[in-house]
């Protein structure tokens, strides 16, 4: 009896993956039909999303761009047989307005002021977002930047600004002489009170002879002029950049050992965070012209500005603390252990462990602020928000109502998506590892 | 720099403030702008164009206000404000004049020491329901809902309405008229109760305006005017006057098409003096002789006004009515020019 049994001496060559479970059709058998109730579930969602496409797509692909009133967008919607009511949009508005909306009412013969603002803005980022990928010497062009920026804004004398950068400049001289001489928190004291003498009393005579003298600048606009997506940028772009550094004081101090430091930090804190931003708001647009005596011209815009800031930086606070309460004590008793002082601990061991701790906080906020800022449509500053109201006050414009809130919602989206897709990418970069 | 001269403001805020209360009219003319408060945008009456430039009702007293004082009518900043800041502006001294329709009351003018310089509109409270309801009369309205403005005088006169005449409501509150537009249109309320320039202006922007009626009834009294600050009469008088020219120009038949030609002299010693060629009464104003042709050549007399930005031939489509001149059976009487 011969006991024949097969073996096989050489591999089969590999096949193809059946076509069920491969390419297009492997990808919905597993992620879309793989059972019966998931294949239920799929249909299902397909005709609600069939359904409310069918109503969405013929509405956004309306023949109504050249229009230039509801009535005439109406009859050229007739005329292409899209049925009345809420047959089509009526894309006019957004043609005849989106520069507005975008400007305000800032003479558009000086919109490259606004336009070079905010490319140099992504430019002077670049080295913080993106450090690894840009020279490092761009970062002196970051920091002369909060200068830049607002001289593009309003305009005026090139002066201003640098006045404003000298006290820097005048307060860090005092505070390196002193603490040599005397000690470092001497000269903290001394450079902060030497920098604010100088932008409170000595830099206006400064700047108006240094002005007479010399005379260079652009066209100043007046705050008034700012509106739409330039004011709520504008808003969102000083309240973020403010808040943070305010924000990290702010949570140390809260967590500090000094009684009155402590105690500041946390009324302010408590208190902004107990009161609503709108009541802020109306503070700064009702109440402050109120307690001033009449005629102070105390901007608008700068008065927003501040609220918005001290606001943020309230919540900015709570989030760094969140980040702080996370870190382990060995980190802090490791950095005793090193010798470090207070500020090389914070400045090498903790701020950057607890900041890459709240990174998903802390954009979290800055997207609530950005948003935030349509509330000061509420105080008569045409926001985007605002000018959609101002836009239908138009004879011709009035009635049109998801056109003009529907632009507005895409270009928020487009801001508050590229903030949070960063914040992902930032997180992953910064990953050590833990897990 | 902002920053130094918002310090430097305070710094010499005491000085400021008594410097400040000396008269409207030198900061303006120091200023070389006037800034006059407007809505934020109403049909008709204030709105920015594409361009950005304010147009309306309202914006057309502003500009006869500074064409008087400072001999341009585009020297003027325009100031949104809304119902909620509008009184603050102008005690604080933000703005100098406020012209967003806004009513005049007993207690803005006294207890929130403001004056009202006339009236540029009579208005009232009406009410729009679809033909379909079949209603005549707002006395029909029992057990209706009503979408209605919050925080408004119009919410307190509906529900006096009401009461007065015995019959119930239900109220849909909503926040601005746009939104009240969207609820009516879409059935959330049998009625839009608002004033009836703003039911006008909302009804000509349906699809089909035919299919919705404004009752007769008009269930208040709405006079809306510009005003100023108590205290600085000097002030007042110029807004006030220029508004009476405007009036008093339509009377007379003096429009922006002949008003160079009656400026030359005529046999009328009243338009003779309204346009400067007799008398001094630029002169008691405080300002020159050609005020008053300066602020009805700005965008025409008081008529013209109203015909071209809420007349009966625009989109809003307002009749004359109560604002037709006296002698039209109306209630527009400026006092003699004298």
């Amino acid at each position: 009896m011969s006991d024949v049994s097969f073996v096989r001496t050489e591999m089969l060559p590999e096949k193809a993956p059946p076509v069920t479970s491969a390419g297009a059709i492997g990808w919905m058998r597993e992620n879309l039909f793989s059972g019966w109730f998931n294949t239920a579930l799929t249909l299902v969602s397909l005709v609600v999303i069939l359904y409310v496409l069918s109503a969405i797509v013929p509405w956004v692909l309306s023949p109504t761009w050249s229009g230039t009133s509801l009535n005439e967008c109406r009859e050229m919607l007739a005329a292409a047989g899209h049925n009345g009511g809420h047959g089509g949009a009526c894309w006019g508005v957004i043609r005849e307005r989106w520069i507005q909306l975008l400007f305000g009412f800032y003479p558009s013969e000086l919109y490259w002021r606004p336009i070079a603002a905010f490319i140099l803005l992504a430019v002077a980022l670049a080295p913080i977002l993106f450090s690894d990928k840009v020279p490092g010497k761009l970062i002196w062009f970051s920091a002369a930047y909060p200068f830049i920026f607002p001289w593009l804004l309003w305009g005026g004398t090139v002066w201003g600004p640098i006045a404003a950068a000298a006290g820097f400049g005048i307060g860090f001289v005092v505070y390196r002489i002193l603490s040599d001489a005397v000690s470092s928190l001497a000269g903290m004291i001394g450079g902060l009170v030497a920098a604010l003498i100088w932008w409170l009393a000595l830099s206006g005579l400064a700047v108006s002879a240094l002005e007479s003298i010399l005379p260079i600048g652009i066209e100043a606009v007046e705050s008034r002029k700012f509106g739409g997506f330039m004011l709520s940028i504008t808003i969102g772009i000083v309240a973020i950049a403010c808040s943070l550094p305010l924000g990290v004081v702010l949570a140390l101090g809260r967590q500090s050992d000094l009684l009155i430091v402590k105690y500041l930090c946390v009324g302010f804190i408590e208190f902004i965070r107990g009161v609503p931003l709108i009541t802020l708001l109306f503070v700064a647009s009702t109440l402050l012209n109120i307690f001033m005596p009449p005629g102070t011209n105390f901007d608008i815009i700068l008065r927003v500005l501040i609220m918005v800031t001290l606001f943020a930086s309230a919540y900015m606070a709570e989030v760094i603390r969140g980040g702080l309460a996370a870190l382990p004590k060995g980190q802090y008793e490791g950095a005793d252990s090193l010798g470090l002082d207070y500020w090389q601990s914070q400045r090498l061991i903790i701020m950057p462990q607890a900041l890459k701790i709240s990174i998903p906080g802390i954009v979290s906020t800055f997207i609530g602020v950005f948003k935030d800022t349509t509330l000061v449509s509420i105080i008569g500053l045409l926001d985007p928000l605002g000018l959609s109201n101002a836009i239908r006050a138009d004879a011709n414009w009035n009635g049109i109502v998801w056109e003009l809130y529907g632009f507005i919602a895409l270009l928020f989206f487009v801001f508050c998506f590229g903030m949070s897709r960063y914040s992902m990418y930032l997180e992953r970069k910064l990953q050590t590892g833990h897990r | 720099m902002k920053k130094s001269v918002f310090f430097g403001a305070l710094t010499v805020a005491g000085l400021a403030a008594g410097a400040a209360a000396a008269g409207t009219m030198d900061d303006v003319k120091a200023r070389g702008k006037l800034n006059c408060g407007v809505t934020t945008g109403l049909v008709g009456f204030a709105a920015p164009d594409a361009n950005g430039e304010w147009n309306g009702f309202d914006v057309a007293v502003c500009r006869a206000v500074a064409a008087a004082v400072l001999g341009d009518q585009n020297a003027v900043e325009f100031v949104p404000t809304t119902g909620k800041t509008r009184f603050t502006a102008l005690a604080s001294g933000e703005i100098d004049m406020l012209a967003r329709n806004t009513t005049w009351t007993f207690s803005r003018d006294v207890d929130l020491k403001f004056e009202f310089v006339g009236v540029n509109y009579y208005d009232g409270q009406g009410f729009m329901v679809p033909k379909s309801l079949g209603v005549s009369s707002a006395k029909e309205l029992d057990g209706a809902t009503v979408c209605i403005q919050t925080g408004t005088t119009t919410e307190l006169n509906l529900a006096d309405f009401f009461r007065s005449n015995n019959i119930s409501y239900e109220p849909v509150p909503i926040e601005t008229n746009a939104e009240a537009q969207q609820q009516y249109l879409a059935g959330a309320c049998d009625v839009y109760t608002t004033d009836a320039s703003g039911l006008a202006a909302t009804r000509a922007t349906f699809e089909t305006p035919g299919d919705h009626v404004i009752l007769p009834e008009i269930i208040s009294k709405e006079p809306l005017g510009p005003l100023v600050r108590h205290g600085d009469n000097e002030w007042g008088d110029i807004a006030r006057w220029s508004l009476n020219a405007l009036i008093a120009a339509e009377e007379y038949g003096v429009t922006s098409a002949n008003i160079e030609e009656l400026a030359k002299g005529t046999n009328n010693p009243e338009i003779n003096r309204l346009l400067g060629t007799e008398g001094t009464l630029g002169e008691m104003l405080g300002l020159d002789k050609e005020w008053a042709k300066r602020a009805i050549a700005a965008n025409g007399n008081y008529g013209e006004i109203f015909a071209k930005n809420i007349g009966e031939n625009t989109p809003v489509g307002l009749a004359r009515g109560l604002n037709a001149q006296w002698t039209n059976g109306g209630l527009l009487y400026a006092p003699p020019f004298r």
